[in-house]
């Protein structure tokens, strides 16, 4: 247990240091979010209700772009090598690395959401449901997204590939997680339904995220 | 004959050369049979003649997932078993189940057009299999972008156990959500809803289109054996040459 919460400290730690580039995420989200009146034009009418599926689309590519950080400096410097070859399972290390992941990337992505809502003409209870289903979907979008930070890692090839093979592992998490806040917002259909697949869809990754990722590790360093 | 016996590369290509004229004949003709009583079947008495489309379309879609049902156990024997000539049957399927799932994809269009009134629509059951279609490309894209086999074949097992998630979800989707697409008919509790005019074909059909793909994929299987001896051979005359 000690192992894990310390190299979940260190993970932050290091994350949240000069070059960690946690929260360069957060600016990437940020950016995506403005960029878009400029696509769709300035109409905060039409913004407010593509607001909820805009946010989800920036904290599903930010999450992305910031999982290759997940193995690859530690595969760079050989700690990966130390975590596999130590007697904690490295499942459970896998786990704890995306959990020390998501709490320095995906978090500040949740807490950032409110600002970027009033930036598209959100009302409170919008926001509100956009950063919940955010909280309830970003632990998914990490832990599918550390698969393929295994695989990058493992064969050496990053960028294109690793979101070619992750994204459509995300798609799930992104229907469910708009169709929850668009419920609260508007829609005749009850906001738990979807909100509880999201859920369901978290906790199935927390369990196969970790399991998949150990194996390509296992069988791809050398 | 046991299938670790079929381990040895050069016993595999021996074997399946035996077995592939017989099994390419009986694609044939079973194809044949399937099509003639497809294109002779009555014509439906809401959808006419497009209902002829489902010979085709079903069979596609249920390949498509068989496929990816062949790659997730050939990826166990990869993960597991080690077995030298599992690999080299999951990198060989893919391109052929990406090819029933286009198909199936590109059928279901056609089909909707003059039913449903639009070439697709996002339901579950149209979205889950668009998703399989994408990881099927994925892990091609993902075994062209390694060198060395035994490297991607590791990492394409691991996606294709994790991809393997999807298979109930295509399955299922029709009972889970409302969905344009109609639920299931044939494979349901309480017997086919079909009528036999229809069944019969379509289950002709569908063990054709099973057995052009064991055909397909025993040819492939073959190819990938073949490419990967002369890759060899290649190499070490590279590396003599250098020395």
């Amino acid at each position: 247990m000690t192992a894990l919460a310390a190299l979940i400290r260190r993970d932050i730690r290091i994350a949240l240091r000069v070059g960690g580039g946690a929260l360069i995420g957060v600016l990437f989200f940020l950016t995506v979010v403005v960029l878009m009146p400029f696509a769709v034009g300035p109409d905060l009418a039409l913004l407010s209700r593509l607001g909820p599926a805009i946010l989800w689309l920036g904290a599903l590519l930010a999450s992305l772009l910031t999982l290759d950080r997940l193995f690859m400096a530690d595969h760079e410097d050989g700690s990966l090598d130390l975590i596999a070859m130590s007697r904690t399972p490295l499942e459970l290390a896998c786990a704890a690395k995306a959990l020390a992941h998501w709490l320095a990337a995906g978090l500040p992505l949740v807490v950032a959401t409110p600002v970027l809502g009033l930036l598209l003409n959100l009302d409170m209870v919008a926001t509100g449901a956009v950063a919940l289903t955010l909280l309830a979907g970003t632990p998914a979008l990490t832990f599918t997204g550390m698969i393929g930070a295994a695989l990058a890692v493992t064969l050496h090839r990053g960028g294109l590939l690793m979101a070619v093979l992750v994204l459509p592992l995300s798609i799930p998490v992104l229907i469910f997680g708009v169709a929850a806040s668009q419920a609260a917002i508007a829609g005749p259909l009850s906001f738990g339904a979807p909100f509880s697949i999201l859920c369901a869809l978290s906790l199935v990754s927390l369990v196969i995220g970790p399991f998949a990722a150990a194996a390509s590790l296992k069988h791809g360093l050398d | 004959m046991s299938l670790i016996d079929l381990a040895n590369p050069t016993r595999f290509l021996a074997l399946s050369a035996r077995v592939l004229p017989w099994l390419a004949a009986a694609t044939v003709i079973l194809l044949t049979i399937g099509l003639y009583q497809s294109a002779s079947a009555p014509d439906d008495y809401q959808q006419g003649a497009t209902v002829k489309i489902m010979f085709i379309h079903v069979p596609n879609a249920w390949l498509s997932m068989f496929v990816w049902g062949v790659m997730s156990l050939a990826s166990l024997g990869t993960l597991v078993w080690r077995h030298p000539l599992a690999d080299v049957a999951a990198k060989a399927a893919a391109p052929i189940g990406a090819s029933f799932t286009f198909l199936a994809l590109l059928t279901g269009s056609l089909w909707g057009r003059p039913m449903w009134g639009t070439y697709w629509e996002w339901d579950a059951r149209l979205t889950s299999v668009l998703i399989l279609f994408l990881m099927y490309l994925g892990l091609m894209a993902l075994w062209r972008a390694v060198e060395d086999p035994s490297r991607a074949a590791r990492a394409a097992a691991v996606l294709t156990l994790v991809g393997a998630l999807n298979l109930p979800i295509i399955k299922f989707s029709v009972d889970w959500w409302n969905t344009l697409h109609q639920p299931a008919s044939v494979m349901r509790m309480g017997g086919s809803t079909l009528d036999k005019a229809f069944l019969v074909p379509l289950l002709v059909m569908a063990v054709a289109f099973t057995l052009l793909f064991v055909t397909l994929h025993l040819a492939a299987m073959r190819n990938e054996i073949l490419r990967r001896r002369v890759r060899s051979l290649q190499m070490m005359q590279a590396s003599q040459k250098a020395a």
